[in-house]
């Protein structure tokens, strides 16, 4: 099987991780579509490092997953700290400095 | 696995098409679906079958990490702080940028269609080396990854512990909250129950009579009358006091008397 099949694969999760992101507006849920299109680039990353035969790529995705899981730590702190004095997880209600 | 392109494997076809459907249905369904809860479930499928797909890659290290930290770790973590944020916040349909929805939906939609259509056209060259050889030269996968690790990517491994460890405080710091008032003591706690003008003890039961013996029943205090706290907070509320019936006192008084002549 051809693995570029992968890597289109990998670019229809990514499209539908960057729909979400901008379409969604509840805070978490745009960070689980931010996850998602890190995913999408790990299983690219993946199927490269099996088409050149050598581990290199692997080792990128792992990194990616270590930067995404401190990633996703301090976001939902932030998120929470947000929720906490504005009572609202949504990414419409902190514009204070527009008013 | 050092074959051509043209070489199709059935066994891997299969595991790719099962994976990627779920894969894509699982991603559809967390941007579509309204509750938060549920698209962290449907994200949770998504990133199974990923996992599943890493080691159709011959990456069974990455497969394995990939259900620790994100179907383990990271959806835990999200599934927690939907239970605080509160799991009912669902989203608005009114949009605030009008036409936001359609132009984002064109506009990704354009993007998927030239990253396919590209990647399709860049790819359908590729060669597929396989990573059998890479695989087996340090002994097995795990061995081949920790040997590039602790060799030419080192100074990026050390750099990671440090954001690790900088997140980890990132986010102490952000979630800690300052006590605005020192924690009540137990003598200031006692004080407050029996100034503060409530009733400082167990509420008295409800009355139990030959009749009755239902919450809503008031107490019957030594003078007859009836008392108010006996019964609970809700019942009272809705006025659903019971009233007693004294004709009934004198039924028994009457018994009472007849018997004991």
């Amino acid at each position: 099987m051809n693995p570029s099949n992968y890597v289109m694969l990998s670019a229809v999760l990514f499209s539908i991780g960057a729909v979400g992101v901008l379409v969604r507006r509840n805070a978490i849920v745009v960070f689980m579509s931010v996850e998602l299109m890190l995913n999408a680039a790990n299983l690219a990353f993946v199927a490269f490092a099996r088409m050149n035969g050598n581990l290199d790529g692997q080792v990128v995705a792992f990194f990616v997953m270590v930067v995404a899981a401190a990633e996703v730590v301090v976001g939902l702190a932030i998120i929470v700290t947000i929720f906490r004095t504005r009572r609202s997880a949504s990414i419409d209600e902190p514009n204070l400095l527009k008013y | 696995m050092t074959d051509v392109v043209s070489d199709t494997n059935t066994g891997e076809a299969i595991v790719f098409w099962v994976c990627a459907i779920l894969a894509v249905l699982g991603a559809l369904g967390m941007v579509v679906s309204r509750k938060a809860v549920h698209s962290a479930l449907w994200i949770a499928l998504t990133m199974i079958n990923l996992a599943i797909l890493y080691v159709a890659n011959s990456a069974p290290f990455l497969g394995m990490v990939q259900v620790i930290v994100y179907t383990g770790a990271v959806m835990m973590l999200f599934l927690f702080v939907l239970m605080v944020v509160g799991v009912d916040a669902s989203d608005s349909l009114i949009e605030t940028i009008k036409g936001q929805r359609l132009a984002a939906i064109l506009l990704v939609l354009g993007m998927g269609i030239l990253l396919v259509w590209g990647v399709g056209n860049g790819l359908a060259e590729s060669t597929d080396v396989g990573l059998d050889a890479a695989n087996a030269a340090e002994g097995g996968n795990v061995q081949g990854i920790a040997e590039l690790i602790f060799t030419d990517y080192l100074i990026a491994f050390e750099v990671t512990s440090a954001l690790l460890i900088t997140a980890a405080m990132g986010a102490m710091v952000l979630a800690h909250r300052d006590r605005w008032s020192p924690n009540p003591s137990q003598k200031q706690l006692s004080v407050d129950r029996f100034r503060g003008g409530q009733h400082p003890g167990n509420l008295p039961n409800p009355g139990v009579y030959a009749r009755h013996n239902a919450v809503d029943t008031p107490a019957l205090l030594p003078d007859g009358s009836t008392s108010e706290i006996s019964v609970p907070e809700p019942v009272r509320s809705r006025g659903d006091i019971r009233p007693v019936d004294h004709s009934d006192m004198g039924e028994v008084k009457e018994i009472t008397e007849g018997r004991s002549e």
